[in-house]
């Protein structure tokens, strides 16, 4: 007898078994949309308050008499029969299941929310290394500071890249006389083209001064004579003009852009060069987008570097 | 015979075993920790064998004391140097900490060498211990850039042009390489950037990523087992029971003995 009552479905247990649900209704919708119009009357206007205040009665004087039918004894609304088809073997295949469509949506909804969220997450994460990367123009002062066919080791603070001392910077300026009646500059780059170590003028230095340049910073300049340049880090050799002439570099030393504006010389931004023929004013300069050490600009080789941001 | 027990000797058994009992009950972790601890192990391993643990304990040592320092290390360019040395000579043990920080570090990347080549001499790299390696590896070169993203923390001469150097390496890489330069030095130039990017990776992105790859590490250590050396007469690996139930019923390609050709004869030992 007593595992009997241990059954399911069977005895007294049998009501237990089955969960006891309310009726569907929809009225709960209604009334929580009266409640939400009452909160937005509250900011935006009284008047959407009573209409709200009024859905929400309305609707929840039904709820309330959907709910309490059982209590009240009144026997619930009978449900419209299910309509059930004569079963279909083939039909019942080719269904796609309920469960199926859900799965399917859950995963789809899914990826699709964490790529919403990801994708700029990931683009502020990355995006700003490549997003307006300027170079801002600085003065390294008057023009008689750099006398005619004279190499000048001028050291300053560039602004690029953040500010304090992790933004100095050295370059190599020669007046090259005038051409066509316009002051022409060679200014090159200390930066090794090889993996980015300074490189040094091969020649004794002179004595170091240095000048207040606009808005309060200083540029340290010091005269030298060089034979050429050469980089500590890997014996990286270059001449007067930044040609390599030795070593593991790639091409030539970078230079920078410049201009002459109230009798003072402004530095530009950077550019790659590849190779320069002649000298000095006459030089004849292949110009490329500045490009990190070690990329190489022409040949073969360059194909191996389609992108440079 | 069932041993008899003093009433006291019972109570005090079930006041030790109330709170474990408790968390059993609720976690299963007892579970989890007997499956993690009490493995059946080839009865000849030896001393070499204890070079994965010594490696953990190296990176739990970064790990500890790579926290501490980040509580008195300033990321930003003007204050980086300052606060080293307020670590090194000002701070209580601070020297020791940043010390320990330091040398742990090679400590840490010499240690992986020799497990691995405690796992590559005595075979254990096969099947089915294929997925570990892989796993190893992956962990080898995160346990690298952990060594060049710390290396520029002190924001000394040394560490600016050795990362200068660095980044300019990466640059030189076909196609991705100008942009992972770009990424790692947040912008065209190094600068302020340079160092927050380099922190972050150093003591967040990476370490998550160690964190998460040796949990799966050892999981397939525990879950596979450990193989006897090469010498061996045992047999390989003593794989968990479960594991060797699920394959029932395949035909089994393992090599026999210790994976490495040498034929089982009887076990030894326990």
């Amino acid at each position: 007898m007593a595992d009997e009552l241990e059954r399911p479905g069977q005895g007294p247990h049998q009501e237990h078994s089955e969960p006891h649900l309310p009726s569907p209704t929809i009225w709960p919708f209604a009334f929580a949309g009266g409640i939400a119009l009452v909160l937005v009357g509250l900011i935006v206007n009284l008047w959407v308050t009573v209409v709200g205040a009024v859905i929400a009665v309305v609707f929840g004087f039904f709820w309330i008499r959907e709910v309490t039918r059982e209590v009240r004894g009144v026997p619930p609304e009978p449900e419209e029969p299910l309509v059930v088809a004569e079963p279909d073997e083939e039909a019942e295949v080719a269904r796609y299941p309920r469960s199926k469509f859900l799965e399917g949506a859950t995963l789809g909804f899914g990826a699709l929310i964490g790529g919403v969220i990801t994708v700029p997450v990931l683009g502020f994460a990355v995006a700003p290394a490549f997003v307006g990367q300027d170079y801002p123009e600085v003065d390294l002062g008057p023009l008689d500071g750099y006398p005619e066919g004279d190499f000048i080791v001028a050291t300053f603070l560039s602004g690029a890249g953040g500010d304090g001392d992790v933004t100095r910077r050295t370059a190599f300026v020669r007046n090259n006389g005038l051409k066509n009646q316009v002051p022409s500059f060679t200014i090159l780059s200390n930066r090794c083209v090889h993996l980015g170590c300074p490189t040094q003028p091969q020649g004794p230095p002179g004595e170091s001064r240095e000048i207040e340049t606009e808005g309060g910073g200083a540029v340290t300049l010091t005269p030298v004579q060089p034979s050429g340049f050469g980089c500590p880090c890997h014996g990286g050799a270059y001449d007067i003009e930044g040609n390599r002439t030795a070593g593991p570099p790639v091409r030539a030393l970078d230079r920078y852009e410049y201009s002459i504006a109230n009798g003072r010389l402004r530095l530009g931004k950077p550019y790659s060069v590849s190779k320069v023929q002649g000298e000095g004013a006459d030089a004849r300069i292949e110009k490329y987008d500045v490009a990190d050490p070690g990329v190489h600009l022409d040949g073969p080789e360059e194909f191996l570097y389609p992108y440079v941001p | 015979m069932p041993r008899v027990r003093s009433k006291r000797r019972q109570q005090l058994e079930q006041a030790v075993m109330l709170p474990v009992d408790w968390l059993e009950e609720r976690s299963g972790l007892v579970g989890a920790v007997k499956y993690f601890l009490f493995r059946k192990v080839p009865h000849d391993t030896n001393w070499f064998h204890t070079l994965g643990s010594a490696t953990l304990t190296a990176f739990l040592v970064q790990a500890i004391t790579g926290v501490i320092l980040a509580f008195y290390y300033k990321p930003s360019p003007n204050e980086a140097y300052a606060s080293i040395q307020t670590i090194t000579n000002e701070l209580t043990l601070g020297w020791l900490v940043r010390g320990m920080h330091r040398w742990g570090a090679s400590v840490f990347i010499i240690l992986l060498f020799l497990h691995m080549g405690r796992v590559f001499l005595f075979g254990a790299y096969k099947y089915p211990r294929e997925l570990n390696w892989l796993i190893g590896v992956i962990l080898l070169t995160m346990a690298m850039a952990e060594g060049f993203t710390g290396y520029l923390l002190p924001w000394d001469q040394t560490a600016y042009w050795a990362t200068v150097v660095g980044i300019n390496i990466n640059a030189t890489a076909p196609i991705a390489g100008p942009f992972l330069a770009d990424f790692l030095r947040g912008g065209a130039e190094i600068g302020e950037n340079t160092l927050s990017i380099f922190y972050s990776l150093h003591m967040l992105v990476i370490p998550g990523g160690l964190f998460a790859l040796i949990g799966l590490h050892l999981y397939l250590v525990i879950r596979l087992g450990i193989t006897s050396p090469p010498w061996s007469q045992d047999a390989p690996g003593l794989e968990r029971e479960e594991v060797v139930t699920a394959r029932r019923g395949l035909v089994d390609p393992r090599p026999r003995g210790n994976g490495a050709g040498v034929p089982p004869r009887k076990r030894v030992g326990p």
